[in-house]
């Protein structure tokens, strides 16, 4: 099942069927009931609050980076194997080094400062962490200002670097069946690391 | 129907903390860490990822939810202005999609979870905030605006949040996606060490 590895190496054109149907009103549903879950476990998992993500970042806390790179273990491997099955296509975003590398750490700077990240400030609000509000409108207005700088940045930045759909196991020249597992053994040596010597509370 | 559409999730936003006070018999203000088992809770959304690909053909995500929304109300009081704009000429950019109605997902699951587990708090300052930065709810706030301000910015520049790039992509292995992580932990790090120990 699995021979047909990629034969053309962006992955993003893939023969993979089409997936679920473009119902619109049974994909909002879907979607409303699969924010259900995300928030109920961000929630559950402690980082819907102000402490445990502030703390992430004074170097107090390590429930972030346990819950995150739990779930990109998992994902990556049920994600690759339904792949390799024809089950999903994938959504590679693009990696371009400048706008990757400038938003990413403006996105720090405003995650510093709100310490709730989008998807964790609603589940801080659907706890009752009121601030979140502040947070949420925040995300909306920032959008809108980035719209108005899109067409600029569109010309500049993001053309620094500009890789398209670049993976991982293209760069280290893997296939997935080899880079897949190599990053998932990393990822859950990482988390035992922090386990045993950082913060071994479970 | 696209400006009623706005209306119900600002209504939604605005309900939730009605909802979360009529709960406030179970406040428990001490408690800071994970209910659940943060091994168990990453596995659980890891698998959720699969559910949300096989049946959506999406990855979870939050920050692009927020943009939408933001351009639904950009075409209510400047239609033409955003129009112009080269990130709503894609129309699909200010809509209620799949993502808008998981970010709404998202604050009732948390209200759940939080309201199973005796963990709403219902209150507007955080008390490690409140601690160093005083009781001005609109300190907070101003703080908090600007921090969504930026972390928003960032995102869409970047091309996804810490569930975007920082789960769903980095498990897909995009190179981008490990990239923009690692700078929001350094500008993470280095603005609340400052606001913090400085």
């Amino acid at each position: 099942m699995a021979q047909d590895e990629t034969k053309n190496p962006t992955r993003n054109e893939d023969p993979q069927p089409d997936g679920p149907p473009e119902n619109r009103a049974a994909q909002l549903g879907l979607g409303f009931l699969f924010g259900m879950i995300f928030g109920f476990l961000l929630q559950k998992g402690g980082v819907a609050k102000y402490e445990v993500l502030i703390g992430m970042l004074l170097f107090e806390d390590f429930t972030v980076v346990k819950v995150m790179m739990s779930a990109v273990v998992v994902g990556m491997i049920g994600i690759y194997a339904l792949h390799t099955a024809g089950l999903v296509k994938l959504h590679i975003k693009p990696t371009r080094y400048g706008a990757n590398t400038l938003g990413g750490i403006l996105f720090g700077i405003g995650f510093g400062l709100a310490a709730y990240c989008p998807g964790t400030g609603a589940a801080a609000l659907g706890q009752g962490n009121f601030d979140a509000i502040a947070v949420l409108l925040g995300l909306m207005a920032g959008s809108y200002v980035f719209a108005e700088a899109s067409g600029w940045l569109a010309r500049t930045v993001n053309r620094w670097g500009d890789r398209g759909m670049l993976t991982l196991d293209r760069v280290l020249n893997l296939k997935p069946r080899v880079s897949v597992p190599v990053v998932a053994t990393v990822l859950v040596l990482v988390l035992a690391a922090i386990h045993v010597f950082v913060d071994p509370t479970p | 129907m696209s400006s009623r559409n706005v209306l119900h999730v600002i209504g939604l936003i605005v309900a939730t903390p009605m909802l979360a006070l009529a709960q406030t018999e179970a406040v428990d203000p001490g408690a800071t860490g994970p209910a659940w088992s943060p091994y168990l809770v990453g596995v659980l959304i890891g698998v959720l990822s699969m559910f949300t690909f096989y049946f959506s053909a999406k990855p979870l995500g939050a920050s692009t939810a927020f943009a939408n929304v933001a351009g639904l109300i950009g075409r209510l009081i400047a239609p033409r202005h955003t129009d112009s704009l080269h990130f709503y000429a894609d129309k699909k950019a200010s809509k209620i999609d799949w993502q808008v109605a998981l970010v709404i997902g998202v604050i009732a699951g948390a209200f759940l979870a939080a309201w199973s587990g005796g963990e709403i708090t219902g209150r507007w300052l955080p008390p490690m905030w409140a601690e160093r930065f005083g009781e001005s709810v609109w300190l907070r706030m101003a703080v908090g605006f600007l921090g969504g301000a930026l972390m928003a910015f960032g995102a869409r520049m970047a091309g996804g949040c810490t569930s975007g790039h920082g789960i769903s992509g980095a498990m897909q292995l995009s190179v981008g996606s490990w990239i923009a992580p690692l700078g929001s932990f350094v500008g993470g790090v280095a603005t609340a060490m400052l606001l913090f120990y400085a």
